[in-house]
């Protein structure tokens, strides 16, 4: 694919030859970027594509391994985010970093307050300069309103009026839709065409595609840390756009059939949860069944499996084991029911990483290995050392701390904590994150094998191709809802991510 | 175990430092009142230490102490209830207190620091309201002699307080090392998030060392009022929820939760005794008695950290 090209004459910045590597892992593998004067560039690629790596390296937060960035034809290092910002490149991040305790004044002018005498605060210069900008934004609330008092598109709006006051020139925005509603998104975008009218550039980060198409002048895709793709105003649309965001290489899995074991079933109607209360999910497994569920980041998915498994109620909806409807109001309510969830983030939720193997694997189990609330150390060491040997973990002895061991045999335990309980609904929220290919594998094994046996499995995972290699059936997550469902001969990466940005 | 060794090393050292300067310190006379402190002083650090281990604080006991030996003042003496039902009152009164902030803390999410703070100041202030600020007695004991005995008497020659608190140590060993709810508090102290993703209730537990906190500090209360036999609403009990806090960060308790042990918050309950005692016998002015116990905390912290422990520590 031939690097990204702009129209000789107006480019403004280019980046050249960008690599990145943390530790052995390589982000970005010579990647090239190039913004015209005035344009609407989006930048688009899967979760871990590199996109945020490659920005957070124009705008000072990290330093590329290798490679060059250009400004004005001339070669620039930037080294921190206060020199990116001098060069007038400004990062929008996701996560708006106003200060909720500051006023809108206080923020756009933050650490440039105009200044009197003594170095103390011009209170009616920055009050007024910020109003005069509110009000070219269309915003009517006053400069003195309390940032947590605005909605989040408010919010937005406030960081590009910061971004402007700094003389921006290129204006990076990532997910900035993200949590804005259709009408807020329709402000947001009206800004932007003004911003572009006034010759500034705009480097929009999204997963969704319709917005692409709506405002992008030109779309640069990644893949795996390397240019996939360009595709200029006229070429933009939806085949084009998923074709190069996945690539070539289109992996087709062999699904064994799975053991059906009808007497068993979990069935959720209607249940919705605290993110997307207006949006009801249903689903339906049997024993020995493996379903898969994809979709982007924020589709909902921890949502839906932390509220099966009792960590946040649900705000309607019912559950149903075997035919019979139950009621799960925390987790201790769901481990009752047999219904375990293996977590998303392990050092916080799936283990207690200063605690030893032993009471790691027993604290859900102490019942067990006590008698009348005594713990029984013999028990306690003997469930262990099955279980250690069951799954195969690596450790010097059953008192290792967590932290000591790899991911791989740390989330070997946080699997292993429920094996001893009979379970019938095992839920593993990206089993494999942060753990090697040698473990991953082993970990395949632990869910093939307790399939085989009836247990009824679901795994939510980010990683295509770990959720067509597992899964027996796959259901694709949108904005809090099921927007499809594939049967193994639909397994592919190109039908995951129609559904995963919200096509049908 | 290690942790444990390291500062009762430290506290041998100190005895035999104290004895040297000072040999009236082996006196029968001075290890029994030693003791005695002893033993009411490390009632309420064992409840104080297990909030600690919990992540979480509790301010308020000396103000506890202050709104107790008022109330039991005017049951015994004012309106003179049957001592085993002032003593039911006063305990349950306690273990309330302690529900109380657990509820508030588990319930409401407030901290644990401003929920005993205000604690503190709160349960002062009706101590001083319902006592119309007036120092209370308890006489001569008529009728509850036999608590009185409790707190001022010996067995076999060894003061009743520090034999009582030997008896709590034991039970609170077992509940803390042993059984099921002490793995459950040292697991929310270190990741309670985890903890309750592994199904454990974990504010049911947090209420629980809330409520053993409240009740061990009503014992302790109990006994300090007839030791004193003389409760000056204003100041009985000041500071005293320090004494607590600081045997248990002595004994090894980490404000970060997750650590610590009985043995280690007895020994440090010990020392601070012994170094108030210390300041008494080496004829040191009485007025530095706090600086002086600052600067040993500070000493036995760092000496545990930096000599003791040292290859325990990362």
């Amino acid at each position: 694919m031939a690097p990204a090209k702009a129209t000789p004459g107006n480019c403004i910045l280019e980046m050249k030859g960008i690599s990145k590597t943390f530790g052995a892992f390589k982000a970005l593998n010579k990647v090239s970027l190039a913004v015209n004067e005035g344009e609407i560039l989006a930048l688009l690629g899967e979760n871990g594509a590199g996109k945020s790596t490659l920005m957070k390296i124009l705008s000072g937060i990290y330093t590329a391994t290798e490679g060059s960035v250009h400004l004005d034809d001339k070669a620039c290092e930037i080294n921190s985010v206060k020199e990116s910002q001098r060069l007038g490149i400004i990062l929008i991040h996701q996560e708006l970093n106003l200060l909720d305790n500051l006023d809108v004044a206080g923020n756009i002018f933050l650490g440039r307050e105009p200044v009197k005498a003594f170095k103390l605060i011009d209170l009616h210069k920055l009050y007024a300069d910020a109003d005069e900008l509110l009000k070219l934004f269309g915003l009517t609330i006053p400069s003195a309103t309390s940032v947590s008092k605005l909605s989040i598109a408010e919010q937005q709006i406030i960081e590009i009026i910061k971004a402007l006051s700094q003389h921006a020139r290129i204006i990076i925005m990532d997910e900035p839709t993200s949590s804005l509603t259709l009408k807020e998104t329709d402000l947001l975008f009206e800004i932007i065409r003004n911003l572009k009218a006034k010759g500034i550039s705009i480097i929009y980060i999204s997963h969704r595609l319709n917005e692409i198409i709506e405002i992008a002048d030109r779309v640069v895709v990644l893949k795996d840390g390397q240019n996939s793709g360009e595709l200029q105003r006229r070429e933009i649309n939806h085949d084009n756009l998923v074709r190069l965001m996945i690539g070539r290489d289109i992996f087709k899995s062999q699904v064994a059939p799975w053991p059906y074991h009808p007497a068993s079933s979990f069935e959720i109607r209607d249940l919705s949860t605290y993110r997307y209360t207006q949006h009801g999910v249903n689903l339906r497994l049997s024993g020995g069944e493996i379903l898969g569920i994809s979709g982007l980041v924020g589709a909902g998915r921890t949502e839906l499996v932390n509220t099966i498994f009792g960590i946040h109620r649900a705000t309607g909806g019912t559950m149903h084991l075997n035919g019979a409807e139950i009621t799960v109001n925390n987790p201790a309510d769901a481990i009752s029911k047999g219904i375990f969830l293996v977590p998303e983030d392990r050092r916080n939720q799936g283990i207690v990483a200063s605690m030893n193997i032993i009471e790691n694997l027993t604290l859900p189990n102490l019942p067990a290995t006590s008698a009348f609330k005594i713990i029984s150390r013999r028990k306690e060491a003997a469930l262990s050392t099955a279980k250690v040997e069951e799954l195969n973990v690596k450790a010097p002895t059953l008192r290792t701390n967590l932290k000591d061991l790899s991911g791989g045999n740390q989330q070997k335990i946080a699997i292993g904590k429920w094996l001893s309980r009979n379970p019938s609904l095992l839920i593993f929220d990206e089993p494999t994150r942060g753990v090697d290919i040698g473990a991953k594998a082993e970990i395949y094994n632990i869910l093939r094998n307790l399939a085989k046996s009836g247990v009824m499995i679901i795994v939510v995972s980010s990683d295509m191709e770990e959720i067509i290699n597992i899964s027996h059936r796959i259901l694709v997550m949108h904005e809090g809802k099921i927007s499809g469902q594939l049967e193994p001969e639909e397994f592919t990466e190109e039908n995951i991510m129609r559904y995963a940005v919200g096509l049908n | 175990m290690k942790k444990e060794k390291g500062i009762f090393i430290i506290f041998v050292i100190l005895c035999v430092l104290v004895a040297i300067g000072n040999p009236n310190f082996l006196s029968p006379a001075n290890l029994k009142n030693t003791t005695r402190l002893i033993g009411i002083f490390g009632i309420f650090s064992i409840g104080s230490g297990i909030v600690i281990i919990a992540r979480g604080i509790d301010l308020s006991v000396g103000s506890v102490f202050s709104l107790i030996g008022v109330i039991l003042s005017m049951l015994l003496v004012k309106h003179q209830v049957a001592w085993p039902l002032a003593m039911l009152i006063v305990l349950a009164l306690a273990t309330l207190i302690g529900c109380f902030h657990g509820t508030l803390v588990t319930k409401y999410k407030i901290q644990a620091f401003i929920v005993t703070l205000c604690g503190l100041l709160f349960y002062r202030g009706i101590a001083r309201f319902i006592s119309n600020d007036v120092t209370m007695g308890f006489g001569y004991g008529e009728g509850f002699s036999i608590v009185q005995y409790l707190a001022t008497g010996n067995l076999w020659g060894i003061p009743l307080p520090f034999i009582l608190m030997l008896i709590i140590s034991v039970l609170a060993w077992v509940f803390l090392h042993k059984s099921v709810y002490g793995r459950y508090i040292f697991a929310i102290g270190r990741n309670e998030e985890a903890t309750y993703f592994s199904g454990i209730n974990t504010d049911r537990m947090i209420m629980l060392t809330y409520a053993i906190c409240g009740l061990l500090a009503g014992i302790s209360g109990v006994l300090l009022a007839f030791y004193t036999n003389a409760i000056a609403p204003s100041s009985h009990g000041n500071f005293y929820e320090l004494y607590g806090i600081a045997a248990a960060v002595l004994g090894g308790c980490s404000l970060k939760g997750g650590e610590g042990s009985i043995g280690g918050i007895i020994i440090g309950a010990a020392m601070l005794q012994v170094i108030q005692n210390l300041v008494n016998l080496l004829g040191i002015p009485s007025s530095l008695n706090f600086a002086v116990m600052g600067i040993v905390i500070l000493i036995g912290v760092l000496a545990d950290k930096f000599l003791v422990n040292r290859q325990m520590s990362k």
